[in-house]
């Protein structure tokens, strides 16, 4: 890929500032670029990073999915609550949440895909819908975390030990799953029919049909796989706390979008890379998470990451009224 | 085996209370070139479509190859051998050109995972068909219609197919891109290949087809071979009217003034040096090639791109507009010819399409006056015979050439000193035509100064009293229409 082209897109400007935030950070505190704060930072973006990548391609075939804290937080309560200590591996937990959530993302999925209502109204009510069904149901108070998962919660990739402070964190194997999550969606993407079917579908749904691509089913593909992620993010994200919390993901779905378009996948569909994701999920967790080494405090933050989002998405307006505006004609020296 | 690659018997096809097809029949012989035409909103994008599997027709038969379809799907029509080039071209804005050539391709032979390698072979194979270079990296949505149109063809003309339909895809590109295409065809026909093809263009399709089918309002009313039938009873079979052309008058009056005046304008990468003004009445032509500038220069008078230097007087007053409003106000319109891009909101209503450009003026108070809307909308619905079902139907609705009407109706509806059509016709059928063209000379022979650029050498001949020719970014030449003939002016639009 030639320079020119490189420097045409989003995720080029912000993996050069995320390089410079770290820099800046490094530079001020001199606390960055130690083994803590950097397994600290990867921890964190264990669970954003999953959900993006799911959210990515929903946004990429022209849709947008609001529910899927509630999906997550609905399927992860169910199976640490109700099927608590009935089995002794992890992996069953993980099979039932992703069962469940594939089927809550169905219902969105067939509404969407079948009626053609738009899928922000569809999942905003799923989204409530969800919620009220896991608070009426299954109570919605904190809960003592199944052992299975308590012992994958306790398993770790490594440990980053800062030398000078002898503060010590460690990095869970749930991020290891979320760099398998991450290749899947960008080989789903780029190397498959179906994945390069998401993409022709958000640029034009109608060229997609003429084309030979199924829209319905690809539509519920997408929902479908959403579904089933986030189902088993709910549970990576119990495992990783180390408690069931029904309530703590609820919310996060405004952050997620909001990372994806900085990260430059489009809103109206059709656009985004993984790797785009990925990065604009890294950006806002980075200025969340290193504010406080900046000597700025973290009440701070939601400012910045709402500045970062308007000016990230504002220039890449900009970018895309300028590139309408340009001009081409071979005009001659006479 | 059938001698007849598509039968299609007593097809209908109705949307709401639109009746688009009202039991057509369509037969097409294999290696025939097959024109099918009819006026803007006759249903022949309708009947492509339900040949294609998008639609399903209401009732009717489909016949592809002597096997029966009762419920075609997109996908079978492929398989059968069936490829279309859409009116709306169908390509994918959000993909590079490679993609583009190779994704259809790639679907259709049920590949489950993508090779660069065979993308890079499908594409370079379907633009050495027509002879056509672009860079393959580039994002569809950058291009031009005209390569959008290429890549539309190219992408369709890569199957082993054994019927390809092409609705109006010579719209956008130029002559020797025409000339390249028809030897394909022709190429294609040799091997027993059948075409479908429409177009407004009378010279062309003359020039291509076998055989004709023409429709009117949903119906049959001719199917037979090119030598029994002439322009005229073409026309007359069409439009079921009879039509005459003739040649703008300008009636000079004494002390015209002068409403436009350009004076070395210039725009980077657009125009350079252009001067030249119009007075009322006056109908001003531009030609030349695509990409010429003369896109450029238009939209500069009207005030999307700012000049870098030169001026430009409207009744002898320097103006400097910063944006579109401030041209409007002063009473420029400008018909651009992108229509579904630039022109029309195409999920909003037919009428609000139309009286947008009128909003300011039909209010009661703080509140629309909607039976205000409502009649100049009927007004300009009749007047330029646009055929649609109801007014607060979308503009998605709309047959391509209809649209094109609409765009003309909102500018029409303005109180405009300066009207600048470009590509008033494209895709507009020869009713229409006739009847924009006699609209604009009604305009002009009430004092508007009408620009139109075009690259119908006829068109230019026809209607307008005076032509600048624009040759990379230069305008070279100015003519009086009055004894120009079409071999001259079009030597010299394409000259160097
Ligand atoms: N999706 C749709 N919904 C409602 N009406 C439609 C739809 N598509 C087409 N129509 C109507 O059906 C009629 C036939 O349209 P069609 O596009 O087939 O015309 P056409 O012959 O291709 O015209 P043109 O030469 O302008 O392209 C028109 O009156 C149009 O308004
Ligand atoms: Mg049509």
């Amino acid at each position: 890929m030639s320079i020119k082209r490189l420097t045409k897109k989003t995720e080029f400007y912000v993996a050069i500032i995320l390089i410079a935030f770290c820099l800046l950070v490094q530079v001020r505190s001199g606390q960055f670029f130690t083994p803590n704060n950097i397994v600290d930072l990867l921890r964190s973006l264990t669970i954003p990073m999953m959900f993006a990548v799911g959210e990515m391609m929903v946004l990429i075939s022209g849709g947008v999915d609001c529910s899927f804290p509630a999906i997550a937080s609905l399927s992860m309560y169910f199976v640490t609550t109700k099927m608590d200590g009935m089995f002794s591996s992890p992996i069953p937990y993980f099979l039932v949440a992703m069962l469940l959530g594939l089927c809550m993302g169905a219902v969105n999925g067939f509404i969407v895909a079948k009626y053609r209502f738009p899928a922000m109204i569809v999942t905003l009510g799923a989204s409530s819908l969800w919620i009220g069904v896991m608070q009426g149901i299954l109570g919605s108070s904190e809960y003592p975390l199944t052992s299975a998962l308590y012992r994958l919660g306790e398993a770790k990739i490594l440990t980053g030990t800062n030398a000078q402070t002898g503060f010590s964190s460690n990095l869970p194997v749930h991020f290891g799953f979320a760099v398998v999550l991450v290749l899947i969606g960008w080989f789903i993407l780029n190397k498959t029919m179906l994945g390069r079917g998401i993409y022709a579908i958000g640029g034009d749904e109608v060229a997609a049909a003429r084309a030979g691509f199924n829209v319905f089913g690809t539509r519920m593909f997408i929902f479908c796989f959403s579904g089933a992620m986030a189902g088993f993010i709910g549970v990576c994200r119990a495992s990783m706390m180390m408690t069931v919390n029904p309530n703590n993901m609820i919310g996060m779905e405004m952050d997620v979008i909001a990372a994806c378009v900085l990260g430059g996948v489009s809103l109206v569909g059709g656009k985004g890379s993984v790797l785009g994701a990925v990065l604009g999920t890294a950006l806002m967790t980075l200025v969340a998470n290193s504010l406080i080494l900046l000597g700025i405090p973290t009440v701070w933050s939601r400012v910045f990451t709402g500045l970062i989002i308007i000016i990230g998405t504002g220039v890449s307006a900009v970018q895309e009224k300028q590139r309408k505006n340009t001009l081409h004609v071979a005009v001659s020296e006479e | 085996m059938s001698e007849n690659i598509i039968k299609v018997t007593q097809v209908k096809k109705y949307f709401g209370g639109v009746k688009a097809l009202d039991g057509v029949d369509l037969v097409i012989k294999k290696g025939e070139v097959h024109c099918l035409a009819g006026e803007n909103g006759c249903g022949k994008s309708t009947i492509i479509n339900v040949i294609s599997g998008f639609y399903t027709p209401d009732s009717g038969t489909i016949e592809i190859d002597g096997k029966e379809y009762s419920k075609l799907t997109t996908q079978q029509a492929i398989e059968a051998g069936v490829q279309v080039i859409y009116q709306d071209l169908s390509v994918f804005p959000n993909l590079t050109v490679r993609e583009n050539l190779a994704i259809t391709m790639e679907k259709s032979s049920e590949r489950k995972f993508i090779s660069r390698k065979r993308y890079d072979e499908i594409a370079k194979q379907a633009l050495s068909t027509i002879d056509f270079q672009i860079d393959l990296d580039e994002y569809v949505e950058n291009l031009t219609v005209a390569d959008k149109q290429l890549i539309a063809i190219s992408r369709a003309l890569l199957y082993d197919a054994k019927l390809i339909i092409m609705d109006e895809p010579t719209t956008a590109i130029t002559q020797k891109e025409v000339k390249n295409l028809f030897e394909v065809i022709r190429r294609l026909q040799k091997k027993g290949i059948s075409v479908l093809f429409v177009s407004h263009k009378l010279d062309e399709v003359f020039e291509i087809a076998d055989h004709f089918t023409i429709f009117r309002s949903g119906h049959n009313v001719y199917s037979g071979p090119t030598k029994e039938l002439t322009q005229a009873l073409f026309t007359h079979y069409m439009t079921g009217r009879d039509i005459e052309e003739e040649p703008f008058e300008y009636n000079e009056k004494d002390g015209a003034k002068t409403v436009l005046e350009v004076k070395n304008l210039s725009l980077k990468d657009g125009f350079k040096d252009c001067s030249f003004s119009i007075r009322e009445g006056e109908i001003l032509g531009i030609t030349g090639l695509l990409g010429s500038g003369r896109t450029e220069l238009a939209e500069t008078i009207f005030g999307v791109h700012k000049a870098d230097s030169g001026q430009i007087f409207l009744n002898g007053q320097e103006v400097h507009f910063n944006n579109v409003r401030d041209a409007m106000a002063a009473g420029i319109g400008y018909v651009p010819p992108e229509r579904n891009v630039m022109g029309l909101f195409m999920d909003q209503s037919i009428s609000d399409n139309i009286s947008v450009t009128r909003w300011d003026d039909c209010r009661k108070g703080i509140m629309m006056d909607q039976s205000e809307i409502d009649t100049l909308v009927d007004h300009w619905v009749g007047e330029l015979s646009i055929k649609i079902g109801n007014a607060s139907d979308t503009m998605r609705t709309l047959s391509g050439g209809n649209a094109q009407k609409c765009v003309l109706a909102k500018w029409l509806a303005l109180d405009l000193k300066v009207l600048i059509l470009n590509g008033p016709t494209v895709g507009v059928d020869i009713g229409a035509k006739y009847d924009i063209y006699n609209l604009t000379k009604k305009l002009a022979d009430r004092g508007l100064a009408v620009i139109i650029i075009s690259d119908d050498i006829r068109e230019v001949l026809l209607n307008c009293n005076r032509v600048l020719i624009m040759r990379r970014g230069h305008l070279v030449d100015e003519k009086q229409t009055k004894g120009l003939d079409e071999e001259t002016l079009s030597r010299l639009s394409v000259e160097y």
